[in-house]
Formats: structure tokens, sequence, C-alpha cells
């Protein structure tokens, strides 16, 4: 960390929140669940098998944008988290910190979604804890979660199995919870209203593990998009990873705004979109199931696992539709509207 | 930012993007093109970022050289105004707005994210506009708004220091770095160092201007010049049009974006800038001071005039030791020339502004280049 102090850009999902992690976290923390390097944490828990944790914490402003709320966030970033281990989702915990002065109906209208996206989910929130910070020490309301479920036997998945030839499958569409909240904060209208894709996605996954039982690993491409997610994957598990951009579902208004704000959509956040990583034999079938769940009716196969060149580092490639390729970096530093 | 013809219904933006088309049109570049030595420079950080993105750089013909020149305003912003910034971000009850590329550029020392991280008040704001709201919500603070940008940027900028004046506002103003696209045409043009066969004109900034300030390329330099806009197809028509040209010996001023720009540009646009500024000489990173290629603001809007309003110590210049984007904003060097291009200098770790920028030269090879 060449920084002396924290800025922005190592919240961002990046390169600068990597290092972060890497050189304090988990210098300090880094057990071998930690270490593993997973959305969730897996573990043995004496007479129970294996449980994944993972948390999250949502700072998140506006709280309310087109399309949720940070209630639906705070549920559905720790579900997701948790469900990518294979696990079956049980148990949730959360945590408030709120600013003196906060409207209670605003309060009130937040947890009543987070009620409703966890009996979605098929979760209970079984804990909680309030905290309340003078006016100027939060902005509004700040919530964390923790979320808890058991893996069941034989389940292995992790962002270190890709293999090569195996294919690459997104959900859906990239690009809309990151506009949303960004034409909300900034006032900014596209004609069509972009709507967050906040979902709770376990159920996804569920149906893709029974169609796909060899499926390697599952991410779900939050802060830093996709590409974050890809290049995790090519350094966890030491190959390249290739995507068609044409294969790449994006709704029109995203594209849009991402070419007016100079924002490349595949570094721009998803909060309800899963990657998969499944042999190629399996693909279809694991497209199938994402495509029948009522969050990935828009899925596709971008792409592929591929060898790595002898001497050469992990890398994500991008493929235009008329043949030229370039590398796919983690973004840097924060995500910045360009100027002109 | 963009033009708005970008979102508009009735224009269909896949056939700008059709495969078919683009192999087509490179098919047809290469066969014009064949094996002279070309070399093309693009004059606009949309372009630069497109070119990348696309990755048109490697599949050209091997002769067709695409260069990058001094089209971010961040890149071009002189160290000196970097630092000038930096030292009214530390005056007590100032507040700093700006655009969010500014954040990150490295002044002699220091950097307005550097100084944002230590505690000063800086803003990231989409339009000067916001900062007006700013001022007057925080009526006894100054709100200082940091202005760069080419002819796209500056009328807004005006009409934000005529919104001002008309709501009588007494705790704003702009720092004004405003920088104008000929005359760094010229410099490049007449530099014996570099040797550009045409340039791919911008899309935005000729929305503004329309094509007439480029005459002076054909009429003194015989160089020709295409205004271009941004999709694929609209890139390989514009080089295709600059490769026949340059091939024929027949330099010309084209418009190849006439969905976005008028010959004659927009006018309004134009009045309202010269409202408020008028030309002065400007100290451009890598390119030196040109005369008459910047902006001020004019003296009857001085109490605007941040540079007027404050008197504030600027810690003597240091240029980063090594960094040739002087070179690269001139066209006599890729990024990849520059020895400290991707080891000492990467996104995460800027030295010089064109790493910094999203817009930047080295920024967009480093972010899209092959292995």
């Amino acid at each position: 960390m060449a920084s002396e102090t924290v800025l922005l850009g190592h919240g961002s999902g990046g390169q600068m929140m990597k290092r972060l992690i890497d050189e304090l976290f988990l210098e300090h923390f880094g057990s071998p669940e930690l270490l593993a390097g997973n959305d969730a944490g897996v573990a043995a828990l004496p007479g129970t098998g294996r449980i994944a944790l993972s948390t999250d914490s949502f700072v998140v402003t506006p709280q309310f944008f087109p399309g949720g709320n940070i209630g639906r966030l705070a549920v559905c970033g720790t579900v997701n988290d948790v469900a990518t281990s294979g696990a079956h989702v049980r148990y949730l915990s959360c945590g408030f910190i709120l600013e003196e002065g906060y409207p209670m109906d605003d309060l009130r209208r937040i947890v009543k979604t987070m009620a409703d996206t966890a009996a979605e989910a098929g979760v209970r929130i079984i804990t909680g804890d309030t905290k309340v910070v003078e006016r100027g020490g939060a902005d509004g309301v700040y919530i964390n979660t923790a979320g808890v479920g058991e893996v069941p036997a034989g389940v292995e998945l992790s962002g270190a199995r890709c293999r090569p030839g195996d294919a690459v499958l997104l959900s859906g569409a990239l690009g809309d919870h990151g506009i949303a909240i960004m034409s909300q904060r900034e006032g900014l209208a596209f004609g069509t209203e972009i709507v967050s894709d906040a979902a709770p996605l376990n159920s996804l996954i569920a149906a893709v593990m029974e169609a796909a039982p060899h499926v390697r690993c599952f991410r779900d491409p939050t802060r830093g998009g996709l590409a974050s997610t890809l290049n995790e994957f090519a350094a966890a598990s030491k190959v390249a990873i290739e995507v068609e951009e044409d294969a790449i579902p994006v709704h029109d208004a995203v594209r849009g705004a991402c070419e007016m704000l100079g924002y490349d959509v595949l570094q721009v956040a998803n909060e309800g979109k899963m990657v998969a990583i499944v042999p190629e034999d399996e693909a279809q079938a694991a497209l199938d199931a994402m495509r029948a769940n009522r969050y990935g009716a828009e899925a596709a196969i971008i792409g592929h696992v591929a060898e790595l060149p002898s001497g050469r580092g992990p890398v994500v490639r991008v493929r235009t539709g008329w043949g030229s390729t370039r590398v796919l970096d983690m973004l840097v530093g924060e995500q910045l509207p360009r100027i002109c | 930012m963009s033009a708005p013809a970008k979102t508009a219904p009735n224009i269909d933006f896949g056939a700008f993007r059709d495969p078919a088309l683009v192999r087509g049109l490179i098919g047809r570049i290469e066969r014009i093109v064949g094996d002279r030595p070309i070399n093309l420079m693009e004059v606009c950080g949309t372009h630069t970022v497109s070119i990348g993105r696309y990755g048109f750089r490697s599949i050209m013909p091997t002769g067709l050289r695409l260069l990058s020149g001094p089209g971010c305003p961040v890149c071009v912003t002189a160290n000196r105004d970097i630092d000038y910034a930096i030292a009214l971000a530390r005056q007590e009850g100032v507040i700093i707005a700006t655009f969010g590329d500014m954040m990150r550029v490295p002044g002699s020392t220091s950097s307005l994210r550097a100084e944002k991280a230590a505690g000063h008040d800086i803003r990231i704001v989409y339009s000067p506009l916001d900062a007006l709201r700013i001022a007057e919500e925080q009526s006894e603070r100054e709100i200082v708004f940091l202005s760069v940008g080419f002819e796209t940027t500056t009328p807004a900028i005006a009409a934000s220091i005529l919104e001002a004046s008309e709501r009588e506002l007494t705790n704003f103003s702009v720092f004004a770095a405003n920088k104008m696209t000929p005359p760094a045409l010229r410099a490049i043009a007449d530099d014996p160092e570099t040797r550009i066969d045409g340039f791919i004109l911008p899309g935005h900034v000729s929305t503004i201007t329309g094509i007439e300030p480029y005459r002076f390329l054909v009429d003194e330099f015989s160089i020709p010049g295409v205004v271009t806009g941004f999709e694929p197809v609209d890139i390989l028509e514009g080089i295709e049009m600059l490769a026949r040209m340059v091939v024929e010996g027949k330099p010309r001023i084209e418009n190849a974006y006439l969905r976005g720009v008028s010959a004659d540009g927009n006018r309004v646009a134009r009045e309202l800038a010269t409202q408020v500024f008028e030309p002065c000489d400007a100290t451009w990173r890598g390119l030196g001071k040109l005369p008459q290629s910047g902006l001020r603001i004019r003296q009857e809007f001085a109490r605007f005039d941040a540079s007027q309003r404050f008197d504030v110590a600027i810690e003597p210049t240091v240029e980063p030791r090594g960094c040739r984007c002087g070179d690269v904003l001139r066209g006599r060097i890729a990024p990849t020339g520059c020895p400290l291009f991707g080891t000492a200098c990467t996104p995460e770790h800027p030295v010089g502004p064109c790493m910094v920028s999203s817009e930047g030269s080295c920024a967009a090879y480093f972010r899209y280049r092959e292995e």
C-alpha cells in the first residue's frame, strides 16, 4: 500500500482494494478459510459438517433507488455471497448504524424490504444490533449483514478450480445496478429508466448446481464488475479467460449511459447477476437452468477458460466481433465520469 | 460529455457496430494503404479510448500508425495549474469543485485526491452548475470550480458564470484552464520532429466549432483532416477517407460525422463562450506556451475569476523525472515508447497525467493493451 491514508479507491472493488486486502487484512487475519479467496469462508463445525459464512456492509447513497433500496441490497448481497459457496443459505444477522435524525418512515421502508427479500430468498433474520451515532457521524443508515448456511457433503466450489475448456456463463445483462445508482445520485436521466438488478440468486445457483453437477465456481460481479470477477478467477486458477464482447448481454440504456459517462460496462457493479464457470459438456444444461430461473432469462455463455501460454501471467481477454482482442483489467481507483 | 445525438431514439447504432461492415472497411483500408507508411493522429481522447477498445491498432495495415494527440484536457493541463489548484484547496474556507478526472493528476508534490484524503474539501461534480448549487447552499464558504476542457466544455462554464452573475453570487469563482484545439494542431503540424499525414478530427469539439477552424491544416501544411464520430464504423470510415487523400495527394478537410456536426458548428454555444471568455496565451503540458490557445475570463466578470480573487503561493514546479507525457502528447512517441510505461507508471501509480485520465493516451494504451 503506497498510500498513507485510506482513499475512496480502496473501496472500489478494483486493484487498490485488492492490495489493501492482500497486504493488510490477509497479512493479519490469514486463516486458511480466508486465504482460499472466495466470497464465503467454508469451515468445519464439529458435529454438523461444514458451514459457509460471509458478511457484507452496505453504505450506498442514495438509500432508495430505482429497483430497490439499501435493505434489499443488504439481504441479497450476503445471501448471494454465501450461496456462491454452494451452501444452502439459512440465517442472517443484521446490524444497523443509524444517524441521529434519520426519518423513521424511511427506516420502516428499509426494514420491510429486508423482511420481504429474506422471505423471497427463503432465509431468516435471527439476530441483530442497533447503534445510533450523532448527526454527521454516518450518512443516514449503514447496514451490516452476515449470513450462514450449510455446505452439502462433496460440494467444493472455488475460484481456483477453473480448467481450460470450461465455459463462462453470465446470468444476465451487466451494469444495471451501477448505472441506476449513478443516475439517481447525479440526477442524470437516460430516457429509459434504468432499474437496479438487486436480487437473491440462491435459487438460481441451486438450479445450476443440479443441472451441472461439476460446476467449478460461482461469483456475483458486484463492485469492480465482471472485470474483477474474471481476473480473480484467472489469478486463482492460473489460467487465461477469453470472453466474446458481442456475447455479453447489456441493455441499450446502460450501454448508452456508459458511453456518455466514459465507463467500461465490464467494470460496472451488479447486484443481481452471477458468473458461473462450468465444464464444457455441462454448459448447455447450466445455461438452460439459468434461463428457467426468474433472474436468469437473459443468461448467456460469454466465453471460455483457456490454457496459459508458458511464462505468461493469468489474463482476461476480450475478443471483438471483428477479431481484435484486448486485455481486460480490474478497475483502478474509483470509477470516475470523464469530462469531455 | 458526449454529443446528445448518441442517445437519439431514431438512430440504429447497431449498424455502426456491424461486424461485417467493420471487416469490409478494414479490407478497404488495407487495399488503399498497401505497404505505405502513413501516420494518422487522433486528437480527441474519446477517439483514443474507442480505438483502443475496438482493438483497431492491432488490425491496421503494418505501415498505418495511429498516434494519439493532445486530446485529453486533463493531460494537457500544465503542472503549475495543478499546483495552483492544490494551493487553493489548502486555503481555509474554500471548497474546490471539479471534474472527477482532475482528482488523481499528480502535481509537483501532491494531488487533489491526496489533499481530499488529508481533509480538504474537494468535491467531484458533473457540471459547473452543480458547483453553483453548492455555492448557494454554503454561502459562508468560497466555492472554486476548477475548469479544464476544450470547446465542448467552455460554453457550459460560461453559462455557469453568467448564471452566477444573474443570481448575484459572491462566493463562486472559476479557475479557468480551458483551451482551444486548433492552436495545438498547428503546433503539431509545425513540429519538425513529428510527421503527421492526416488528422482524425474531434467529433465532439467540432459540434461546437464546425469545420472552418481546421482549414489551415490544408492551406498551410497540406495535411488532410476528417471530422469523425466514435462508433467502430465511424472511425474506420474516417481512416479510410484520410488514407485515400494521403495516397492520392489531395488533402481536404471533410466531415464524416454529419449526424453530429454541421459545417458551421454551434454558433449559440460559441457566442456564449465569447461573452465570458477571451483568448490568451496558455501553457500546455508537453507543447509549452502556445499563443492565443487558452481562454481567460473577461475583465467584466473578474469577480468570478479565481486567479484574480485568490493570491496563493504556488510551490516550485517539479516535472516528474523520466516522464515523457510531453512527447506522447506531441505524437513523437507512442505511450509504449516511454521507459516508465507499465513499469514505474501504471494507472494505479501514475507518474504523468496521460496515465491518469481515463482518456489519457497512456491510460488508454495500458487499459486496452494487447498481451
